[in-house]
């Protein structure tokens, strides 16, 4: 049991997300300082998970339409959206019920827009969902006539800023839709599916799968999960910032599931690899505005961390990795016995 | 919507009479870039309101970023015989062509808010601010409030390599050149938006001693100044008093800001820019006086002693 447990926890993935905490922590010793202020904890770790969260969330509708070999461009501009709905709905002072399933009613309905292009009509996913990234934004500078809606809405201002047992609300969002929708995918045979589908659809379809109803399903969670990401973007400023809001986030998104090692040709995924795939992301952004590196750097910075990290996450590489890294734990063991025995 | 609403205005104010005597019966189009920022939009309506003021006909056409529509909407007032026309480019390059062709049919060309490279007799005027002047004013600002304290300054720069951002970087640098009290300490991008904004400066505020060590926030503009004080707030520390906040544009939010005593300063950027030009075709049109060919707006400080809550108001309807 525990050591299954153990090979786990040395997936590429964690260690290239403790390979860039610690590489903060040199650039910047006080990384891992957390201190306790206000009723919640407070430092640049816990930014980290905080600032994480977004895309986070993204990533974890992502995953599941990647898996399907789907991709779904129109997140960032659905995050426009949905935030421009809940500021609009705090400002016109709508009940809070209304006001916090509005925009994920919004953001299931992006979702089927794209799920019945993609999965009825049977457009590259590519292009049926870039009709969304430019039209949504569109949109959303509708809702706000281009300007940024500020609100003071406390409940919005919670979601955005709060807190939860000391951690920041965002993360704490993330967390329960990541294990939710794990358990949902692993628990059930949904997971199955989904795999089943990305990987031969037509197959999928002679086992008497669904596949049609199944996408479309997933678009919805992807626009779902997108509006939850957006919703947040808004009560963290406090407005709707229809211009920027999620901009390029579509993005980083789509980056932090290929990191957690999901195929781009469907079949393989995993959702909790996906998210830590987005802690590694933001784990760069945060260390790279500690680190006091003049911004001119950032995205080289950032380019040439990620290509580490797919290197050694590559088809040719992984495996060397694998068995050194599994060598390990073995080899002292022997060793040890051998010198009592 | 915008077409029809100056249809109206326009009506309304041929209705009113021919109050202003020499600009009574003008009529001018003016190719607006599009409503990108809400600074855009403030200068669109206060270029209408201005054109009413003088009872001059304004034809508005939103290019929507596109150069192509600038050109295409410069072409249509050609042929429709305006009296000047007012641009605010949205590229710098490629205007010689229609600008010759506006030129041989006499009528003048200002622009607004950016330059283009043309050569210069193409175009009666230019207004425009002048970026480093407002990153020297909010710079001298700090200065002269410190006085001979030493001063840490954070630095929220604008978008790698755009020309605001360099410009207010320089301009503020310059102003703190001579004070050896005064330094940068951190200086990152924060994009011009209030979210990143808020999230460099809770990084600045981790890697300083908790905010602790920062005398002063300089923001290139005012949303990411307001994403800036909030993350101050969430640090346990009083934007405005424990940290100065200093930032450009003057939007309506940062007088918001002002008024709770969480801004110390910001440097205008008006959206008036019509006002000059109109002002000088005026005169051009009048008595053939040729204008200066780079007029200057004016870079002006605010500060919570300019009345921020009267100035939030008069802002607030100009759909920034």
């Amino acid at each position: 049991m525990r050591i299954p447990s153990v090979k786990r926890l040395l997936s590429p993935q964690l260690i290239a997300l403790l390979g860039v905490l610690l590489f903060n922590w040199i650039v910047f010793p006080g990384f891992f300082d957390v201190a306790w202020r206000d009723g919640r904890f407070f430092g640049s770790l816990i930014d980290v998970i905080n600032r994480g969260a977004p895309v986070a969330i993204l990533s974890i509708g992502m995953t599941a339409i990647i898996a399907t070999r789907g991709v779904d461009l129109s997140v960032g501009a659905v995050m426009a959206v949905a935030g421009a709905v809940a500021a609009t709905c705090a400002v016109t002072g709508q009940p809070v019920i209304i006001m916090l399933l509005a925009p994920l009613a919004v953001g299931m309905l992006c979702g089927l827009w794209n799920g019945f292009l993609v999965s009825i009509l049977g457009i590259q996913p590519f292009v049926a969902t870039l009709v969304l990234m430019v039209a949504g934004r569109g949109v959303a500078q509708l809702i706000t006539e281009g300007s940024i809606v500020t609100f003071n809405d406390p409940v919005l201002i919670f979601i955005g800023t709060g807190s939860f047992l000391g951690l920041p609300m965002p993360a704490v969002i993330a967390i329960a839709l990541m294990v939710g929708a794990h358990l949902l995918v692993r628990r059930t045979a949904i997971g199955l599916f989904i795999e089943a589908i990305g990987i031969n659809r037509s197959a999928a379809n002679y086992t008497a799968l669904r596949s049609r109803s199944l996408v479309l399903a997933i678009y919805a969670f992807g626009g779902v999960c997108a509006a939850i990401a957006g919703t947040i973007a808004a009560g963290d400023i406090r407005g709707a910032d229809a211009n920027n809001t999620g901009l390029w986030l579509e993005l980083d998104a789509i980056l932090a599931v290929v990191i957690g090692g999901t195929s781009l040709m469907g079949g393989r995924f995993s959702i909790p690899l996906s998210v830590v795939g987005a802690l590694i992301i933001q784990a760069m952004n945060t260390g790279i505005l500690v680190s006091g590196f003049p911004p001119e750097f950032n995205l080289i910075v950032k380019a040439g961390l990620i290509i580490i990290i797919l290197v050694l996450q590559s088809a040719k590489l992984a495996p060397t990795l694998d068995r050194i890294i599994k060598q390990r734990p073995v080899q002292p063991s022997i060793q040890t016995s051998e010198k009592t025995g | 919507m915008n077409i029809f609403r100056t249809l109206a205005l326009s009506a309304g104010m041929i209705a009113l009479g021919c109050s202003t005597a020499l600009a009574a019966n003008l009529t001018i189009g003016f190719s607006q870039i599009g409503s990108e920022s809400g600074w855009r939009a403030a200068e669109t309506s206060v270029t209408k309101a201005e054109a009413e003021k003088r009872g001059i006909t304004l034809k508005f056409a939103d290019a929507q970023q596109k150069q192509e529509n600038q050109i295409k909407a410069i072409r249509g007032f050609i042929a429709q015989g305006v009296d000047a026309i007012l641009v605010a480019p949205v590229v710098a390059t490629g205007w010689e062509n229609v600008l010759t062709e506006a030129k041989e049919a006499k009528i003048p060309v200002i622009l607004l808010d950016r330059g283009i490279d043309a050569p210069k007799d193409l175009y009666l005027t230019s207004v425009a601010s002048d970026q480093v002047k407002e990153g020297r004013v909010a710079g001298d600002w700090l200065a002269k409030t410190v006085g001979s304290k030493p001063c840490k300054v954070v630095e929220l720069q604008g978008t790698v390599g755009s020309t605001p951002a360099i410009n207010r970087k320089k301009g503020f640098e310059e102003a703190i050149a001579g004070q050896k009290n005064i330094s940068i300490v951190r200086s990152q991008t924060g994009d011009f938006t209030r979210a990143k904004g808020k999230e460099v400066m809770e990084g600045f505020l981790k890697a300083e001693n908790g905010g602790k060590d920062i005398c002063a926030m300089y923001a290139h503009n005012d949303d990411m100044a307001v994403g800036g004080i909030q993350a101050i707030k969430d640090a346990g520390l009083k934007p405005g008093k424990d940290i100065l906040v200093v930032s450009i544009d003057a939007v309506p939010d940062i007088f918001k800001a002002m008024a709770a005593g969480e801004a110390n300063a910001t440097v205008e950027l008006t959206p008036n820019m019509a006002g000059p030009a109109l002002d000088a075709l005026a005169a051009f049109l009048k008595d053939k006086k040729q204008p200066e060919k780079f007029i200057i707006t004016e870079s002006k400080l605010y500060t919570p002693a300019d009345d921020p809550k009267g100035e939030h108001e008069r802002r607030k309807g100009l759909g920034y």
